[in-house]
């Protein structure tokens, strides 16, 4: 388990492709490819995922990332390649054998049940506990401070809330226990500023007693604030990995690779 | 010139939209800022027709439109685009922008089987459609399915649809969530590009407060379903309810308020080493 520190205090210029050599992989995807249907979409992803860091998987629309995730978690099946996790092989596992690696998954549409209450949604995640009673009460007050609105509306319907209620629930949902592994697909969408900065500070608090975070996100000015390693996708295949730090400073290699002209 | 009297919308006993009035005068983009759970959305809903307010009403150039359904504002100049899946799927861009263009010239198409008229309207559609799709930087998709096409060039094209449909106000809620960084920049191009046209009303809900400040003329502020603020960007920025409820107090301000960024710290329980 590494320090809690909110960057590497190293700046490590690493080469494409090199891991970081400050973390082991937790998870690691070697030459994956996908197929969806008569579409190709992924074409040999190579992604390392360091242990008690926040990995950042960035690019353009349609350049596979989450197909990437979809993958990790065996909703896709990969077509080759190999995928690691704490160093056990997980390619040919199903997505239940997957998830209960001790790994929590927001989709993009984020699986909220909307017949069901938040505290329902939430008692779900909850493995460990059978009923609400036997909910980590400290966690969930913690939770509670961070998206107030899964408070306000714990014996709602989760169908009523509002898009960005909604994407507070899903997240929350996945942190309602401690995970391994946590996998975002984009956090920061639909939310009020204010509730960005507590996620901010929820997954560095998080990475600080060693869960390790991927996470899918386009607002760039949130993934350079949070991330500590950084893959860039396109075309469906990583064409650039190191740390966010370098490709914060390098104003250059942000234009060649993401199209931001800042 | 589009504006809301005393909007107000019930679900049970919550009160989502509460008396909100509002003008929005051609050639000015006003956005609608907010926390989560404020009421934007609703709001939106309630001005294209999706919701029918409990009580207040929707004018359109002085009309009330409250009555009318969703095709029916929609044909009245009222243009919604996101959260709102118009598109079909399973035929091509072209295809989809071309519907829309017919769509806006219905009464040419109710001669019955004319087939001079089909063949002579045909070309005029067609270049229509190119020009759209040239304003909106899709040509070379043109020939794409739906379906298959990215999320991000989904929303270009639903843009497309309301300027085939030639619409007068423009609805946008969230343009940008999910769009990279690099495709960003078209929709807001395309946003400004409809702002410098004097005739199109510009309503946006968008948390990007750099997009905000950009873009828009007028802030609007939805509180709880209530309208709390409304002026010049900076001023309302600069407004505490914006501060402290919406943007979050930062540590230098040190002001309590419930939305405020979250004191409580993770209970520490020692490692996370449950895997099987």
């Amino acid at each position: 388990m590494s320090a809690a520190g909110p960057l590497p205090t190293v700046a490590q210029r690493s080469p494409p492709d090199a891991v970081n050599p400050m973390s082991q992989a937790l998870l690691t995807l070697s030459g994956v490819h996908t197929h969806i249907g008569p579409y190709h979409i992924l074409h040999g992803v190579d992604l390392s995922v360091p242990k008690a860091q926040v990995t950042l998987l960035l690019g353009r629309n349609g350049a596979g990332k989450t197909t990437t995730l979809r993958t990790i978690m065996g909703l896709w099946r990969a077509s080759a390649g190999t995928l690691t996790f704490a160093g056990r092989d997980i390619t040919a596992l199903s997505t239940p054998e997957i998830a209960e690696r001790n790994i929590a998954y927001v989709p993009e549409n984020m699986g909220i049940f909307a017949d069901l209450t938040v505290r329902e949604n939430m008692l779900l995640a909850a493995r460990s506990a059978a009923s609400e009673k036997q909910m980590d009460t400290q966690r969930l007050d913690w939770i509670f401070g961070l998206f107030p609105a899964v408070q306000k509306f714990w014996n709602y319907p989760a169908g009523k809330l509002s898009g960005g209620q909604k994407q507070m629930l899903a997240v929350a949902r996945s942190i309602v226990e401690p995970r391994e592994l946590l996998i975002v697909d984009e956090p920061s969408k639909g939310l009020a500023p204010s509730i960005i900065n507590n996620m901010s500070n929820a997954f560095a608090e998080l990475k600080a007693t060693g869960v390790t975070i991927l996470l899918v996100e386009q607002n760039f000015n949130f993934a350079q604030k949070i991330g500590d390693t950084v893959a860039v996708m396109d075309n469906g295949v990583v064409v650039h990995s190191g740390s966010m730090q370098e490709l914060n400073q390098d104003a250059a290699l942000q234009k060649s690779l993401l199209g931001l002209a800042l | 010139m589009l504006q809301t009297k005393d909007l107000t919308i019930r679900f049970g006993g919550h009160v989502a939209v509460n008396t909100v009035s509002c003008r929005f005068v051609p050639g000015t983009l006003t956005a609608i800022v907010g926390p989560n759970g404020a009421g934007k959305t609703t709001y939106f809903n309630l001005i294209s027709g999706q919701l029918k307010a409990s009580s207040g009403s929707v004018l359109l150039d002085g009309q009330d439109i409250s009555a009318l359904g969703v095709s029916a504002r929609t044909r009245a100049g009222l243009g919604r685009a996101f959260q709102l899946t118009n598109l079909f799927p399973n035929l091509t861009v072209f295809e989809n922008v071309r519907l829309a263009v017919q769509a806006t010239r219905r009464g040419t198409h109710r001669r019955g089987l004319n087939l001079w008229s089909i063949w002579s309207d045909h070309g005029a559609l067609s270049q229509r459609t190119e020009e759209i799709l040239a304003t909106v930087a899709m040509q070379d998709k043109q020939d794409a399915i739906v379906a298959s096409l990215p999320h991000g060039d989904q929303r270009k094209l639903e843009v497309a649809l309301l300027m085939a449909l030639e619409s007068r106000v423009f609805m946008f809620d969230e343009p940008t969530a999910g769009m990279s960084v690099d495709e960003a920049p078209v929709i807001l191009n395309l946003i400004r590009a409809l702002k410098n046209d004097p005739t199109k009303t510009i309503l946006l809900v968008e948390h990007k407060m750099d997009v905000v400040r950009e873009l828009a003329d007028r802030i609007i502020v939805l509180h709880n379903g209530t309208l709390v603020a409304d002026g010049e960007p900076a001023a309302v920025i600069a407004s505490p309810v914006v501060q402290q409820a919406y943007l979050g107090a930062s540590p230098e301000d040190a002001s309590a308020h419930d939305v405020a960024p979250a004191q409580s710290k993770l209970p520490r329980r020692g490692g996370t080493r449950q895997a099987p």
